[in-house]
C-alpha cells in the first residue's frame, strides 16, 4: 500500500512512518502543508493521513483542495482537537475518518485498513447478502444463519454482526463499533462492548467447533474464517 | 408578593422612618402657625372689646345711665349691622339699649367672657346663626352691659387654617409614602440587579459582570469592586486550571509514545509470562491516558465554548440507547434493570456529551450496586423541565460526601477499592453546567438516585447571546 503522511510533529511522524513501513507499506512523509498538498496532488496513494494543524496550510484546506480536483483517495484526519464538533467539521470537510491524538497504533491501523478496503472497493452496488465461512446474513430479510441453522438476533446484535461481517478479516476496535453500530462518540468507562460481543459470540459461535469471532488483545475484535 | 418584598427592604423601612420624622416636623410647624394666627386674632378681638368697654365705662361715669344709653344707641345707629354687639339691660334683663333684643341664654360664661351664638332669637338681622364673643359688665344696681363682637370671620379663618393643616398633613403623608416607595424601588432595583448578576455568576457563568451605570455613586463603586474581585477570582482559577491542564496535555504525548512502544514490544516478546506483564502495562498506560483525556475534556467543557454543537435531538431515543447498551452489563450481574422512558422528549444540547453523561451514571450505578440489586432509569418531563434519573440499590453516597463527589479525583471512601478515576461525576457536572441543568443526589434507601434536570426553554435562548 502507498500511504501519504502529512504531519509536522516529528515524533508522531517518525512513529507513524516507521510503524507503517514495518507493516510493508510504502510511506511518503511531508511536514509542511503546501508541500504535502503538492505530493497529494501529483502522486497516487491508497490512503492519506493528514494532520489538521500544519505550517503554511491547514489540513482541512488540503483535503478540500484535493477533493475539488476529483481525487477520492480516502483520508484519515489526525487532530489534537478531540471534540465532537471538530470531528464533525473534519468529516464534513471531506475527511473519511477522524482520529484524535494521542491514539493507539492499533486503532490507527484498524481504521486505515477499513479505509483502504473501502477505497479499493469499486462500484457501490447494494450488498444484500453477507457471508463468512458458514455464517450467512440476509440484509433484506434480516435473517442470520449458521450452517443453515437460523439464529435469532436482537436488532442491535444484528447491526453489530452486520458491521463485523462487512469488515470480515479486519480488526475493528471498540471505538469503531461504538461509532458505527451505536452511533455515539464517547468513551465508556468499562468495556461494555465486550458484553455485547460475548453475547453475540454465544449466539453465533457457541454450538460450533469453529470460532469465527475473535478478540484481538489490546486492539479489538475480528470476524474471520481463518482463525 | 412583589409589594410585600418591597416593604421588607431596608430602604423602604428607612423611607418610612424618614416619612414619620418629616410628618412630625410638618405637624409641629403647622401647629405653631395655627397657634400664632388664631391666638393673635382672638387676642385682637378681646382687646377691641376691652377698649370699647373701657370707653363705655368712662361715658357712664361722666354722664351717668342716660349718657351710656345714648352712646350705645349712637354707636348702634352709626353702624347698625357692624361687627360690634351691644346690649344694655335693666334688672330682669329688660333691654334698655343695644342691637340685640335679649340676653343670650345658651352661652357659657368664663371669667366675665361669654361665647354665644347670634341668631334670629336675639333679633340679629342675619340669615344664619353666627358665633360671637362678648364681655359682660355688671353695672351697680342690677344693670348689665354686654359688649361683644361677631367672630364669624375669625372662626372662618380658624377653620380654614385647620383645614389647611389637615390637608397639608395628608399631602405630606401621601408624598412621603410615594417618595419612599419610589426611592426604595430604585435602590432595591439596583440591589436586585447586583443580586441577580451574582446569582448567575454563582451558577457558573463567571464571565458575567455587574453593569455600571456610570453615575459613579456608591452602587457603581460597589459594582466595580465586585467586578474587580471577580476578575481576580477568574484570573486565579484560570491559573490553577492551566497548570493542571498543561500537565495533562504535556504528559499525554510522551505517555502515548510509551504506550505504543510497549504495544510494539508485545508483538516481539515470546514468553507468555512476559506478554502478560507487558499487556498489563499497556492497560495501565491506557488507564492513565483515559484519565488525562477526561481531565482535558472537563477543562474544555468548563470553558463553555461548546454550545456551537448544540442541536435539538430525541432524548428519549438517547436514553433508550444508553439503557440498551448497559442492560447486558447489568444482566451479567443479575441486576434488575428497569427503564421508564417517556417517549418523544426532545432537548437542545450536545448529543454525544449527554450520552457520555448518562453512560457514566449508568456505569456507576451498575458498578456500585451488588449482584441482584436494582437499577432504574427514568425520563419524564413537564412544561418547563425534563428529568432524567438513574437510581440504584447500591452502596450509595453518605450525605456529607455528596457535595464533594463532583470535585476532580474525589473518590467516595467506601468505593476507593473499586476501579475509577474520580472524574466521572466531574464530567457529568461540567456537561450539566453547559446545558444549564441541575444535578441532585438523593438517598434511594438504599442506594443512590441521581437526577438530571434540564430547563426546556432557557438553553436555546441564552446560548444565542
Amino acid at each position: 500500500m502507498r500511504i501519504l503522511v502529512i504531519e509536522d510533529d516529528k515524533d508522531v511522524a517518525a512513529y507513524l512512518v516507521n510503524g507503517l513501513k514495518e507493516n510493508d507499506n510504502v510511506v511518503d512523509h511531508s511536514a509542511d502543508g503546501k508541500e504535502g498538498l503538492l505530493l497529494a496532488a501529483s502522486e497516487t496513494y491508497d490512503v492519506m493521513i493528514i494532520d489538521r494543524m500544519l505550517p503554511s496550510m491547514d489540513g482541512l484546506s488540503i483535503i478540500k483542495t484535493i477533493r475539488a480536483t476529483g481525487n477520492q483517495t480516502p483520508v484519515l484526519i489526525l487532530s489534537a482537537l478531540g471534540d465532537v464538533d471538530d470531528r464533525v467539521e473534519g468529516l464534513r470537510g471531506g475527511g473519511d475518518d477522524y482520529l484524535t491524538k494521542p491514539f493507539s497504533y492499533n486503532e490507527l491501523l484498524a481504521r486505515l485498513e477499513v479505509l483502504m478496503r473501502r477505497g479499493s472497493k469499486t462500484g457501490s452496488e447494494k450488498v444484500t447478502h453477507l457471508s463468512v465461512a458458514d455464517l450467512e446474513m440476509d440484509l433484506l430479510a434480516r435473517t442470520v444463519k449458521r450452517n443453515s441453522e437460523k439464529i435469532d438476533l436482537q436488532p442491535r446484535e444484528f447491526r453489530l454482526l452486520e458491521y463485523l461481517m462487512k469488515h470480515a478479516g479486519q480488526v475493528v476496535t471498540r471505538t469503531m463499533l461504538l461509532e458505527q453500530v451505536w452511533d455515539y462518540h464517547f468513551d465508556p468507562q468499562t468495556n461494555v462492548i465486550d458484553v455485547h460481543i460475548s453475547r453475540l459470540r454465544s449466539k453465533i459461535d457457541k454450538d460450533f467447533p469453529k470460532q469465527l469471532l475473535q478478540t484481538v488483545r489490546g486492539a479489538g475484535y475480528i470476524l474471520s474464517e481463518d482463525s | 408578593m412583589k409589594i410585600l418584598n418591597l416593604l421588607r427592604t431596608s430602604t423602604f423601612q428607612l423611607a418610612v422612618m424618614y416619612m414619620v420624622l418629616f410628618a412630625t416636623s410638618v405637624f409641629i410647624l403647622m401647629g405653631f402657625i395655627y397657634w400664632a394666627t388664631a391666638g393673635y386674632m382672638s387676642s385682637q378681638t378681646d382687646e377691641t372689646i376691652e377698649a370699647e368697654i373701657i370707653g363705655l365705662a368712662e361715658q357712664y361715669q361722666r354722664q351717668g345711665l342716660n349718657g351710656l344709653i345714648s352712646v350705645i344707641r349712637e354707636r348702634v345707629a352709626r353702624d347698625p349691622n357692624g361687627k360690634s354687639i351691644y346690649l344694655f339691660t335693666a334688672r330682669d334683663f329688660i333691654k334698655l339699649a343695644g342691637n340685640i333684643s335679649k340676653w343670650p341664654e345658651d352661652g357659657e360664661v368664663q371669667d366675665g367672657w361669654l361665647n354665644f351664638t347670634l341668631d334670629d332669637g336675639l333679633g340679629w338681622p342675619t340669615a344664619e346663626s353666627r358665633p360671637a364673643r362678648a364681655r359682660i359688665f355688671i353695672v351697680p344696681g342690677g344693670l348689665r352691659l354686654l359688649v361683644g363682637r361677631d367672630v364669624n370671620d375669625f372662626m372662618a379663618v380658624k377653620e380654614l387654617v385647620e383645614r389647611a393643616i389637615n390637608f397639608g398633613m395628608a399631602i405630606t403623608f401621601a408624598l412621603a409614602m410615594f417618595g419612599g416607595i419610589m426611592m426604595s424601588r430604585s435602590t432595591s432595583k439596583r440591589v436586585e440587579l447586583i443580586n441577580q448578576t451574582s446569582q448567575n455568576i454563582m451558577r457558573g457563568n463567571l464571565s458575567l459582570r455587574i453593569p455600571d451605570r456610570g453615575t459613579n455613586d456608591e452602587f457603581d463603586q460597589l459594582a466595580r469592586n465586585l467586578n474587580e474581585m471577580l476578575d481576580r477570582i477568574v484570573h486565579l482559577m484560570e491559573g490553577v486550571r492551566h497548570v493542571s491542564d498543561n500537565i495533562a496535555h504535556d504528559l499525554r504525548t510522551p505517555l502515548t509514545r510509551l504506550r505504543n512502544q510497549l504495544e510494539n514490544t508485545l508483538l516481539t516478546v515470546d514468553r507468555d509470562q512476559d506478554r502478560e506483564q507487558v499487556g498489563k502495562s499497556v492497560a495501565e498506560a491506557d488507564q492513565l491516558l483515559a484519565t488525562f483525556n477526561a481531565l482535558l475534556r472537563i477543562a474544555r467543557l468548563e470553558v463553555g465554548d461548546k454550545v456551537s454543537n448544540f442541536k435539538t435531538f430525541d432524548l428519549s431515543g438517547l436514553a433508550q440507547d444508553a439503557a440498551e447498551l448497559y442492560e447486558a452489563l447489568a444482566e451479567d450481574k443479575q441486576q434488575k434493570f428497569s427503564i421508564m422512558i417517556e417517549p418523544d422528549v426532545s432537548i437542545m444540547g450536545d448529543r454525544d456529551l449527554l450520552f457520555q453523561t448518562l453512560c457514566n451514571l449508568i456505569d456507576n450505578a451498575i458498578k456500585y450496586t451488588p449482584e441482584g440489586g436494582e437499577i432504574d432509569i427514568s425520563l419524564t418531563s413537564n412544561e418547563n423541565e425534563t428529568f432524567l434519573s438513574v437510581a440504584d440499590s447500591g452502596i450509595g453516597i453518605p450525605e456529607e460526601e455528596r457535595v464533594h463527589v463532583f470535585q476532580r479525583f474525589y473518590r467516595v471512601a467506601k468505593s476507593r477499592s473499586l476501579p475509577g478515576n474520580g472524574l466521572g461525576l466531574s464530567l457529568v457536572l461540567a456537561v450539566m453546567d453547559l446545558h444549564q441543568g441541575k444535578i441532585t443526589l438523593t438517598d434511594n434507601e438504599p442506594g443512590l438516585r441521581i437526577e438530571l434536570q434540564f430547563p426546556k426553554q432557557a438553553i436555546a435562548l441564552e446560548h444565542k447571546l
